[in-house]
């Protein structure tokens, strides 16, 4: 026997708006749900994931959610790769993303290896560099296996200076070089004798500056400055003012008690002061450093780390250890600087993600209203963007929190099993690289990650019970 | 003839949205044909028949939004592709609304959001469609299933999964209907009453809800069971549900059960539920036919007559001179009549109504009389009724109670042909429908010779959001002998074509 209210009903519309507003102006509730056509995914794998859901998936994505939300990043040190990273060895160079071979790297990322042979000395020019690159003698491996993370190319060769950020609650380490500036500079490609000799004066004068001061200052704690920073208006992927402004309180004191040249030491204030992404190259080794330790939790369907190489986009996720799930990256649509149109652009590249990976960039972008442009100009859309994102995370982070949303934690721990199921794909906030190797970067924008990595992560998963 | 094409990636608009844009499009400088569509593999082979499959769309997905044009020059071309992709971008309507629609992006939000909620209203792609439904039956939600292409397994286990639970699962193809006194869909704004109905018709609800509204009369419930719930593969599983609720509630007094007439299996199932009914129930399936004599079925083949007297039967003092327009017979300037219906069962009760007056069906595209079948809608001949809300007519574009450009295209075409002395239009009000016929139609019939007699019957009410008195007066103004009742439409019509024929004797 059908069974009906008194009341009016409440409706939800899927499909035409029109019949939802037609209700709304007759003053019936009425929610429009966000319809889209389902992944191409067969429904076994539904079928499966579900059954496997409460009992193994839950319980393990809220261990590894408890283990990113207790981590404690904080910078402890600088050193040169070679010796600290890993696995470096002197014909290695690290690139953002998941593997690829000299082959497929698109442009910038081929651009910025030139930059790096010949900083390294090891080319004297873009001809005899991609020679060698070409040779095989050169190795090539992802940052992410060798516990570091670069912004765009995400270019480390043995000889650059990197951060060193600690967890302090899992003893693990993260690296990552300093951040160049904007404009012509190698992680956007670029390689010429202006790119290099700034790389040289960053490993000559602005290393040993910072080394020593954060070696007087002891640690700083990153994590700190990136809550205080979400605050102040920064997303942590592509604003970093506001964290750049906090770490030079930080370090500029000791920067002066170490001093050993003024003439120095002002010129590397000068140098973060003037860059305000200096502090990304932080925010990004440390949300690197929190994730890590969740990696490997069986069942886990939380992603562990989301890195594109300008050719494939790459995801890993924590129940299916270290394989890489790959698909083809997207090219951005993006607010282009004057003179450059989505023709130029790069399909998307760098490590950056990692900050949307660890709830924040595009995960908290209602905390910036100050880059709502790069999303459409208001800052409700900035607002529906993190708002959206809640649906495909596992939780929230108890540490960063949005004040726009009454402090809200941002969302954190993207659950694969949400993003296929709710059909809703992870946004990222960007910088768009120029498709041919040193031009740089020709804008800046949001980019939806592509499904192809997860829809593989989520049977994969599927297969393994 | 350049072709120009484009991919937009990871959006998703619904498809009346996609058609209007395609529709403006169409109206842009120097465009010959333009398509705004969503790349599924249906939809490829539509772009690939109408040579529109352009080769830079080859790499779109089953999700994405593809554009094609084709247009007098490649300049053109590619300012309609800017602007397609403005109009696509460009933030819903919604967005400017006075009230904004909530929206949500999963069925868990969207209950959370209305604190519970009764109805799903689903209109998605048909092969998308049962998935949905599933889900919200899943959480207890009667379903409204507006959409069609459904496969009837589906169709069968969706309404047994419904019934267990106590819930409506109303369609597929289920258009309208009306539930506590709230139209859905394509649906009337209709007072509540003590008369309750079941109906595999869409617009046979529509116009009987209507008239019985237009009579003083009001509804208790009007459910709507698609079109296949009568077939034997479903076994009429809503129409006795629904039934069986109406006759047990409290607040329907009278009832009626209308569609194309039900298997016999089906049809015993409801003389038996009604075998047993202290209440009146009005039977209306649109053909003539025989009924078990039972003490409270009554059978009725018009849907004016339905909606009258089920009036009487519910005590309501019907003053008929309401309803009936009384018009001198104008003098035809050709011998044959052309009906460019909207509305389905409307279409099919003019062509009924012809048979009855001559004895045979004007050609047509909806029966199975395989003589007057129009193997063409396009092409009509002598006296033809067309329905342009068939398939034929509505793959890639609204259906034509939204939309009046084929009509109104086609309406010009008749026009042109002398023989024609008079055509048949329904126009559907109510919400759901075209927010304002007259101004499509009223410069179309201006233009149209002044010989040539057109005759529309408006569905509506005076609550529908169109204003039901001024669609009237601007429709009479440009010419139109307007009917509120649809079968004194039609015999209006007859008599006309009677008078024009014995004339000519």
């Amino acid at each position: 026997m059908l069974k009906l209210n008194k009341d009016k009903p409440k409706v939800i519309n899927i499909g035409l708006e029109k019949f939802a507003v037609d209700l709304k102006t007759q003053g019936i509730d009425v929610v429009n749900l966000l319809w889209k056509p389902p992944l191409p995914v067969e429904n076994s794998y539904h079928h499966k994931i579900n059954s496997l859901s409460e009992n193994i998936i839950a319980p393990a994505n809220k261990k590894a959610l408890e283990i990113i939300n207790s981590g404690k990043a904080v910078l402890t040190g600088m050193d040169v790769a070679l010796k600290v990273i890993p696995g470096m060895h002197k014909d290695l160079i690290l690139h953002s993303g998941p593997p690829i071979s000299w082959d497929r790297m698109c442009g910038p990322m081929r651009g910025a290896i030139i930059g790096a042979l010949i900083y390294e000395d090891r080319a004297k020019n873009a001809e005899e560099a991609e020679k060698l690159a070409a040779s095989g003698k050169i190795e090539f491996a992802p940052c992410h296996e060798h516990n570091c993370t670069g912004p765009m190319a995400g270019i480390i060769s043995p000889s650059m200076p990197v951060f060193i950020i600690k967890n302090e609650s899992y003893g693990n380490f993260t690296y990552a070089t300093q951040n160049e500036g904007l404009g012509k500079v190698l992680r956007y490609g670029a390689y010429s004798e202006e790119v290099i000799s700034r790389l040289k004066w960053m490993e000559k004068v602005l290393y040993p500056v910072l080394k020593r001061a954060i070696e007087y200052a002891g640690t700083i704690n990153i994590q700190g400055l990136i809550a205080q920073a979400l605050n102040m208006g920064d997303e942590l992927h592509n604003r970093n003012r506001a964290g750049t402004s906090l770490f030079i309180r930080q370090i500029a004191p000791a920067i002066i008690k170490t001093m050993t040249d003024p003439e120095e030491s002002a010129a590397a204030l000068d140098f973060i002061n003037g860059n305000d992404h200096f502090f990304l190259n932080l925010s990004m080794p440390a949300s690197k450093a929190i994730l890590d330790p969740a990696r490997n939790i069986s069942g886990s369907s939380i992603v562990v780390a989301m890195a594109r190489n300008g050719t494939d986009f790459g995801i890993q996720v924590s129940g299916t250890g270290n394989k890489w799930f790959t698909g083809t990256a997207p090219v951005p649509d993006a607010l282009y600087f004057p003179g450059f149109t989505k023709e130029d652009a790069n399909p998307d590249i760098g490590d950056s993600s990692i900050t949307e990976t660890g709830g924040l960039g595009g995960f908290a972008l209602a905390a910036a209203p100050a880059i709502v442009q790069f999303v459409g100009g208001t800052t409700k859309e900035a607002i529906n963007y993190t708002l959206s994102m809640y649906n495909i995370c596992f939780g929230e982070s108890s540490l960063y929190q949005i004040p726009a949303l009454d402090f809200r934690g941002t969302p954190l721990g993207i659950d694969v099993v949400k993003v296929i199921q709710n059909n809703i794909a992870p946004v990222i906030d960007t910088g768009v690289a120029h498709k041919n190797p040193g031009v740089g970067q020709v804008g800046a924008g949001v980019v939806k990650a592509p499904f192809e990595p997860f829809i593989k992560a989520y049977k994969t998963l599927a297969d393994m019970y | 003839m350049p072709i120009k094409a484009k991919i937009i990636a990871g959006k998703y608009l619904d498809s009346v949205k996609l058609m209007l844009i395609s529709r403006e499009l169409r109206s842009l400088k120097g465009v010959l044909e333009a398509v705004a569509i969503v790349a599924t593999s249906e939809n490829r082979e539509i772009l690939k028949a109408s040579n529109m499959l352009a080769e830079e769309i080859n790499s779109a997905s089953e999700n994405d939004i593809v554009i094609v044009i084709k247009a007098d020059n490649a300049k053109n071309a590619a300012e309609a592709i800017n602007k397609a992709e403005e109009l696509i971008n460009k933030p819903s309507a919604n967005e400017y609304n006075q009230t904004p629609i909530p929206q949500a992006f999963t069925l868990e939000k969207a209950i959370a959001t209305l604190g519970g909620a009764d109805l799903c209203l689903i209109s998605i792609a048909g092969k998308y469609a049962a998935a949905e439904a599933e889900k919200a039956l899943e959480k207890g939600l009667h379903i409204l299933l507006f959409s069609d292409n459904v496969s009837i397994e589906d169709e069968l286990s969706l309404k047994q999964k419904a019934l267990k639970k106590g819930l409506l699962m109303m369609g597929p193809d289920c258009g309208t209907a009306i539930l506590n006194g709230v139209p859905l869909a394509f649906a009337n704004n209709v007072p509540r009453g003590k008369i309750g109905i079941v109906s595999a018709s869409g617009t046979g609800l529509q116009e009987i809800s209507s008239t019985i509204a237009n009579l003083g009369g009001g509804i208790s419930q009007a459910f709507g069971t698609g079109g296949r719930d009568g077939k034997k593969e479903i076994g009429g599983l809503m129409l006795t549900a629904c039934l069986e609720y109406l006759l047990e509630d409290e607040n329907t007094e009278v009832i009626i059960v209308i569609g194309k007439p039900p298997c016999e299996e089906v049809q015993k199932k409801l003389w038996e539920l009604i075998s047993h009914s202290s209440k009146p129930v009005i039977a209306n399936f649109l053909i003539p036919m025989q009924v078990p004599e039972l003490p409270n079925l009554y059978y009725v083949r018009s849907l004016s007559e339905t909606a009258f007297f089920a009036c009487k039967k519910a005590g309501i003092e019907v003053k008929t001179a309401k309803l009936a327009e009384d018009f001198p017979l104008p003098k035809l300037r050709g011998p044959y009549l052309r009906g460019l219906y909207s509305g389905g069962t409307l279409c099919q009760e003019a062509i009924q109504v012809y048979l009855d007056n001559f004895g045979c069906e004007p050609f047509n595209n909806v029966t199975d009389q395989a003589y007057f079948r129009l193997t063409d809608g396009w092409q009509t001949k002598e006296n033809s009724i067309i329905d342009l809300g068939a398939d034929e007519f509505t793959i890639g574009r609204p259906h034509p109670m939204i939309d009046y450009s084929l009509r109104l295209q086609k309406l010009a075409q008749e026009a042109n042909d002398p023989k024609v002395g008079i055509i048949l239009l329904d126009v559907v009000l109510g919400f759901g429908a075209h927010p304002d016929p007259a101004e499509e139609l009223v410069p179309a019939l201006q233009k149209l010779p002044a010989d040539l007699v057109v005759v529309c019957h408006l569905l509506g009410t005076d609550g529908d959001p169109q204003n039901r008195q001024k669609q009237k007066k601007e429709l009479e103004q440009a010419g139109a002998y307007v009917f509120t009742s649809h079968h004194s439409a039609c015999e209006f019509v007859c008599q006309c074509l009677r008078s024009y024929r014995s004339a000519k004797c």
